[in-house]
């Protein structure tokens, strides 16, 4: 795993050290952002925001869009603290510069993610960090969206801080015309206001006045109380042009002369090309040229059609040295064996960690899941352009930024001479975070190769499902002693790794003994984030274990983790919650079940009950989900509400059906019939409930996916006796289930 | 060879071979690019269009074997403005990110015309276009308040 995937998703981690808001911009910058991105009279009064003459405001998000909704979000919380008028506001996405770099991901990573102190950092690092963020981004040329991290770090420290900062500069510009005080002077839609004289100017005509004043990095926020937009169901504002076709997506870009590329990539990873015999590919209609790289030979052609089967037709030969013979059961040997070694690595420790095993009854068990592709509904794509020394890209990232940057890298240019196009992202889940651009690197080179000839490069299906970064397969072993009354008094955990630790192996509930291990085992297979990266792994193992424990002591699975979170109230509420609303522990119907599970991830603490139906047969339907989430406060409940959702669809594809296997080195899935995924027909009823804490804002896209998987898995035991520790659960024999009396 | 299509009302000269997949030739040859590519094997449902006012998946569809036909996509649905289930789209905020709502809207229309209020059993089995972003609890919503009003 690449050093820089820890610093993009390393997350915010505990609260404390991000008490630093984003530096504003002084003028000067204000100044190069107007020139970059101001039109027709507008005018930056602070990081990304823009007021026009027409008195209209307009947020600049640091971020892509990629369905979550954070651009309605981030600008609702910029507004609020602007006191601007939401019918007024729009919303742009910033261009690929430094200029609009979001650094408190990676300075949140740097700071508390890793436990380090400002002079810790990388020496490279250090006296940008008192400086500003921005600039630590810079560096890194991170624009980053992943890690939940866009409405906690960029709305957080600063969006909310630049809207009020510009709200100041705006209030100081109208006292200094009016030559009042700034403190007799108030704001409302768009307005500064000075009721004494009953006079008042919009915004739009103290812009570049106000532009003038240093910003503060520290201006007075808004008490919660007075919030009229954040907190508010605000409809998203991309949505209406997602219902009529007129978003662009990668997909969609339209360069004139523009040539389709297809490409067939070595089907074992690290595969060479050797050799490919052209034949009369180049005389079939449209195709204009056949590129051979390094590991895939590509086709070009005047229609994607056309390309696509001109490579089809090719039989390139690869060298696939030692990797191809490879098999899911080597990869699954290798792990098995690894954690049987001596060689593991001590992640954490406490009080006498595994000699207090010791001191009760013993339960244990071991899992795994699979590897997973991300499966977004776009395939991967980008448009690219060579020509007089200068590239233009266009392609959907979840960095603009440092997707310019690789792109430069790739054909070895200058930064300056590349222009990056972010468009909107026919889903991201992970796949298309910095570290994984496969895609941008054959699209370029492909461009390189046909200097002055825009080429749209896009992977078939087959293609995006055979070359992912895979959520990686893992594999788990718990052991616990149980005292007396059942409750644990150890806990050890012995899992497998591609890389290091994972932080989201440690657990919330209060055992006094704990020894957490862990083993690399890396493979030839490439692996990447995958909404909820470790979460989405440990949440299974952690969640079905402890079930285990709670029936393992004869106690109700909802009572029983209730018992270990005494010292953590939110966890315990949440699942209080969710057990409530779920009617947990009424009866339920022969073959019927209740299950629960509860995990933090990204400082958002949910858990689901889903009750399910396992027919005689051993058919398993998911009937419903009723989930409890807090997240600390919600920006917009119902965008919250609708990434929860999304997030249990998606973990419920991969608890259901996912899997990617490995056979002489590649993967042998191709496309939706061999990976299946939830459809209407699969998809259960489902309730978000939301808990408002008040607590600091946890992320929104990825927590809803950790608990859905042993939440099923924890039903299908209290349905049929049956306990699955791996994944998928079609690969589950349900069929030999001695429906119980369901209890649950 | 050249094929006269009928597309959202008007008529279309292109050059394609017979077996040219109706999706590309959207896309590519006349620029409609609300139409979308998921697989290319009739496994996603994201280039669904109405052909005669069926829904068919494009990617798997012939050009040869539509000519003549009354062909609409995405951008023929809202000509004329928002249909009610485009409305319903937004008042329910269906989509997040949206790819795979122009297929879903047009099969979900092309249902809806003969079955105004179906049952979530009736909707599954006849939808079976994928969402990966898990929009369908909200398409649910969003189909049954259309059969309310
Ligand atoms: S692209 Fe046609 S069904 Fe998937
Ligand atoms: S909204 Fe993203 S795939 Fe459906």
């Amino acid at each position: 795993m690449p050093s820089r995937r820890m610093i993009i998703l390393g997350g915010l981690g505990t609260a404390g050290a991000l008490v630093v808001g984003y530096a504003l911009w002084p003028s000067h910058r204000l100044e190069r952002a107007d020139k970059l991105d101001a039109k027709s009279g507008e005018r930056f009064v602070a990081n990304w925001i823009k007021i026009s003459p027409d008195n209209s405001v307009t947020v600049v998000v640091p971020h892509c869009d990629m369905g979550t909704g954070i651009f309605t979000a981030l600008p609702q919380m910029a507004a609020e603290e602007l006191d601007a008028d939401w019918s007024t506001v729009k919303v742009e996405a910033a261009p690929s510069d430094t200029l609009f770099a979001n650094g408190a991901l990676a300075e949140g990573f740097i700071l508390t993610g890793r436990h380090m102190t400002a002079d810790q950092l990388p020496a490279f690092l250090r006296g940008t960090v008192a400086n500003t963020f921005r600039t630590i981004a810079g560096f890194m040329n991170l624009q980053v969206t992943g890690g939940s991290s866009a409405v906690r770090a960029t709305g957080v420290y600063g969006m909310r801080v630049a809207g009020a900062a510009a709200r100041e500069m705006l209030v100081k510009a109208a006292a200094a015309r009016w030559n009042v005080a700034t403190d007799e002077c108030t704001t409302k839609s768009n307005h500064v206001m000075h009721a004494a004289s009953g006079r008042s100017l919009g915004y739009g005509e103290l812009a570049a006045e106000a532009a003038a004043y240093t910003p503060s990095s520290t201006p007075t926020l808004k008490p919660k109380s007075a919030y009229t937009l954040v907190g508010k169901p605000i409809p998203r504002v991309d949505i209406p042009k997602k219902v009529d076709g007129t978003t662009n997506y990668g997909l969609d870009v339209k360069v004139p002369g523009m040539s389709y590329a297809a490409i067939k990539i070595s089907r074992v990873f690290g595969g060479k090309l050797k050799a490919v015999s052209v034949g009369d590919v180049l005389k079939m209609r449209g195709v204009q040229k056949i590129v051979q790289l390094e590991d895939a030979v590509v086709v070009v052609a005047d229609r994607f059609w056309r390309a696509r089967d001109a490579v089809a037709s090719l039989n390139p030969v690869f060298d696939n040295g030692a990797n191809g013979g490879v098999t899911s059961a080597q990869i699954t040997a290798r792990r098995t064996a690894a954690l049987k070694s001596s060689d593991l690595k001590s992640d954490l420790k406490t009080g006498s960690g595994a000699d207090a095993l010791s001191g009760g009854r013993i339960v244990e068990a071991t899992y795994q899941v699979p590897y997973l592709s991300h499966a977004p509904m776009e395939p991967m794509n980008a448009t690219a352009l060579y020509k007089d020394g200068k590239l233009e890209v266009w392609s959907g990232t979840q960095d603009g930024l440092g997707a310019r940057a690789q792109c430069a890298k790739t054909a070895k240019l200058d930064m300056a001479n590349v222009t990056y196009h972010l468009m909107p992202m026919g889903g991201g889940f992970g796949r298309r975070l910095p570290g994984f651009f496969n895609f941008l690197d054959y699209a370029v080179q492909t461009a390189m190769a046909m200097p002055g000839t825009p080429v749209k490069l896009l992977f078939t299906r087959e293609e995006d499902m055979q070359h992912d970064y895979y959520r990686p397969n893992v594999m788990s072993r718990f052991r616990a002693a149980l005292d007396a009354k059942g409750m644990p008094v150890a806990w050890t955990n012995d899992y497998t790794t591609d890389g290091g630790a994972d932080e989201q192996a440690h657990i919330d509930y209060g055992i006094p003994n704990q020894d957490v291990r862990y083993a690399k085992v890396p493979t030839h297979v490439p692996t990447g984030p995958w909404r909820s990266v470790e979460a989405s792994w440990h949440g299974f193992f952690i969640e079905s274990f402890v079930d285990e424990l709670a029936h393992a002591a004869n106690m109700d699975p909802v009572a029983y983790r209730l018992q270990l979170l005494d010292e953590k109230p939110r966890h315990a509420e949440v699942i209080r919650q969710a057990a409530a609303r779920a009617g947990w522990g009424t009866p339920m119907p022969n073959g019927k079940a209740r299950g629960i599970a509860m995990f933090e991830s990204f400082e958002t603490i949910v858990a689901h009950v889903v009750e399910i139906e396992v027919a005689p047969d051993g058919t398993l339907k998911v009937d419903r989900v009723v989930s409890a989430v807090d997240c600390g406060s919600a920006v917009n409940p119902d965008g919250l509400k609708a990434q929860i959702e999304g997030g249990i669809i998606y973990g419920l594809s991969a608890a259901l059906f996912g899997e990617i296997t490995i056979d002489k080195g590649a993967v042998m899935q191709q496309s939706f019939p061999d990976y299946d995924v939830v459809r209407l027909a699969q998809c259960p009823q489902i309730e978000v409930h939301i808990v408002e804490s008040g607590a600091a804002l946890g992320g929104a896209g990825e927590p809803g996916t950790p608990p859905i998987a042993p939440a099923v898995a924890n039903a299908i035991f209290a349905a049929t006796g049956i306990r699955v520790r791996e994944l998928p659960l079609k690969n589950a024999s349900l069929a030999a289930a001695r429906p119980q009396s369901a209890r649950l | 060879m050249t094929f006269q299509l009928k597309v959202n009302g008007q008529t279309h000269e292109v050059d394609v071979e017979h077996d040219a997949p109706l999706l590309w030739v959207l896309r590519d040859e006349l620029g409609l690019t609300g139409t979308k590519f998921g697989c290319g094997i009739s496994a996603c449902g994201a280039c669904t269009v109405h052909v005669n006012g069926e829904a068919i998946r494009s990617c798997v569809t012939a050009v040869g074997t539509v000519v003549g036909a009354d062909i609409t996509t995405i951008e023929g649905l809202s000509a004329k403005g928002l249909t009610p289930v485009q409305q319903a789209w937004i008042d329910h905020q269906v989509p997040q990110c949206g790819y795979c709502q122009s297929g879903m809207i047009m099969a979900i229309s092309a249902l809806l015309a003969k079955n105004p209020s179906p049952t979530d059993n009736e909707l599954a089995e006849s939808i079976t276009n994928i969402c990966r972003c898990g929009t369908y609890p909200r398409i649910r919503n969003a189909v049954h308040s259309l059969a309310k009003a």
